[in-house]
């Protein structure tokens, strides 16, 4: 665990398949610099893999930011995936379960809010997608 | 009421003359010192506050409570008190002072502060009034940041603890080679149910355990979390090879498990534990041969 | 490549050294599903060992390569998963029904050697 005041925010760029690795990988490490354990940071950086994807497959070029969070004694952490991609068309739609057996339908995002304790979307088509979604540790 | 309060009341005193007089006042808080704080320890003993600490032990903080409190009240910041606040609570809180107690001997102090005040200014009641106006306050201010300061670090301390004892009580049983215990009692909360999980699926790839059997018959109730938990448990147990079997399941849990759409047919329940154990090792390939008894020699 | 295929008997196993890329998972996919029918092989063993992270795309993947390998007549196992790994699956609702999953090489090995004796005998 860091103080919370050396930890820094740091952004990656996701265009390639590969860059799915580097976000979650330092995902995975900002989750265990703010002190969450290693359970929630599997968690957290899986949570960032699927968003990372939804970039990369829907908008082919985006970002993940990082940043740590503290409020009242709690530390926690800010994930960010932003792209300016076509947009998704229906919210609720894909926020709905898509996840049939093939496990293939769906953008994982139910998925993401499952496991996460804030969970934001904001999409305009044409402009772009932005999730926000933050985990605490408690 | 906070330090918020007190700089607001601070910056509220539309006169250099209210300034003045809290100068005043903590003058003579500091030049009686001694007697004041005799009276105040004298007030303590009286009211059997502190027994748990020694007389040299309860001067000393005494000596160090006053100082903080008229430092607080001249600087008009409440940081340094807090920090003091804390570091007194972790002293004693191991001694087994209680939360009444601490209270109590701010509460004391106030009033002991508040009585040498009115003893000196009582004959001008308007000046008594303003004397009023600039201890209250502050000294409302300060007992505050003592008691919360105290609460907050037994409450840290109580939670710590509380951790321990369930990282004591959730044991993983290794009962035969390949096959696992779990026997779960009292309440389970959503934290702890997140321990259990991890100690239970760590054991599992620690022992190789083919067969994990979840006794829950000391589990009176669960809310829709943990029993979503236990499902969610059983599926990362499968994941790593091992089967589950849940014993002890009382009617309230079972419906509960269905209310969520669990699928029971997916998690093998056993009525008890004893039957658990001996369909756990059936799936084991263990078989049960009553041995021989050899008769005594005459 | 991250990964290595070894044959064993009748077996192949395709060890994971490090995370994959969507790209690397693919080439395997199809690395094996060809090697299955060049060495009739009767069982593929996938560990997963040194996977920090299971996402629905590995997960999807990894189905794929159980179903391909099935058409093959062979059949597929999933071994070493790490306990973080398959809480965070599960959580996720990413789930591996009706692939075997099993704790380590060990276990899978005897798992198939008990599966292709049985289909030996019928």
């Amino acid at each position: 665990m860091r103080p919370p005041e050396t930890i820094e925010e740091t952004s990656v760029t996701v265009e390639c398949d590969r860059d799915i690795v580097v976000a979650r990988t330092q995902g995975r490490a900002m989750a265990t610099q703010v002190g969450f354990d290693a359970t929630t940071a599997t968690l957290i950086a899986t949570a960032i893999s699927e968003l990372a994807r939804n970039i990369l497959l829907y908008a082919r070029r985006g970002s993940i930011r990082l940043s740590p969070l503290d409020q009242d004694g709690c530390r926690g952490l800010l994930i960010v995936a932003d792209d300016q991609g076509p947009g998704i068309p229906d919210v609720s739609q894909a926020m709905r379960d898509g996840y049939s057996t093939s496990g293939r339908l769906g953008l994982g995002l139910p998925g993401v809010r499952r496991l996460m304790d804030g969970f934001e979307i904001r999409s305009t088509i044409g402009e772009g997608t932005t999730v926000k979604v933050k985990k605490w540790n408690k | 009421m906070g330090l918020a309060d007190l700089q607001q009341k601070s910056s509220k005193s539309t006169s250099d003359s209210t300034s003045a007089l809290l100068r005043e006042l903590v003058a003579h808080l500091a030049q009686n010192r001694a007697p004041l704080r005799e009276e105040w320890l004298r007030r303590i003993t009286e009211a059997r506050l502190l027994t748990a600490m020694s007389q040299d032990e309860l001067f000393a903080e005494a000596t160090s409570v006053y100082d903080s409190y008229v430092k607080a009240l001249e600087t008009r910041t409440l940081e340094a008190l807090q920090a003091y606040a804390q570091n007194l609570s972790e002293r004693i809180i191991p001694l087994g002072v209680e939360t009444h107690e601490i209270v109590g001997i701010v509460l004391l102090l106030r009033d002991v502060l508040a009585r040498s005040l009115f003893a000196k200014y009582h004959t001008d009641s308007e000046l008594m009034n303003r004397v009023l106006d600039a201890y209250e306050p502050a000294a409302n201010a300060v007992a505050l940041t003592v008691s919360v300061g105290f609460v907050q670090e037994r409450e840290r301390i109580i939670r710590e603890q509380q951790a321990s004892i369930r990282e004591l009580s959730t044991p993983v049983l290794q009962v035969r080679e390949r096959l696992l215990l779990l026997p779960i009692l009292g309440l389970i909360d959503p934290h702890r149910a997140r321990q259990l999980t991890g100690q239970l699926l760590r054991g599992i790839r620690a022992t190789r355990a083919k067969v994990v059997v979840i006794d829950i018959t000391g589990v009176a109730a669960m809310d829709t979390n943990v029993a979503n938990h236990l499902v969610l448990t059983v599926e990362s147990a499968r994941l790593l090879g091992a089967r589950v079997i849940v014993t002890g399941l009382s009617p309230e849990i079972a419906q509960t498990l269905v209310n969520i759409g669990a699928d029971l047919g997916k998690i093998n329940t056993v009525g008890d534990l004893q039957g658990g154990i001996e369909e756990a090792e059936r799936l084991l390939g263990y078989k049960v041969v009553p041995t021989t008894i050899e008769a005594q020699p005459g | 490549m991250e990964v290595v295929i070894l044959k064993q008997g009748p077996y192949l196993i395709a060890t994971i050294q490090s995370a994959l890329a969507d790209a690397d998972i693919v080439q395997l996919r199809d690395a094996l599903v060809q090697q299955v029918g060049t060495h009739r092989a009767r069982g593929v063993i996938i560990d997963v060992t040194a996977l920090d992270v299971i996402d629905s795309f590995a997960t999807s993947t990894l189905r794929d390569i159980a179903h391909m390998v099935r058409l093959r007549g062979a059949k597929t196992v999933i071994v070493g998963i790490q306990p973080d790994v398959a809480f965070a699956m599960v959580r996720m609702g990413l789930g591996l029904e009706g692939i075997t999953t099993t704790l380590d090489l060990e276990e899978g090995l005897a798992y198939l050697d008990r599966e292709t004796k049985i289909t030996a005998n019928q």
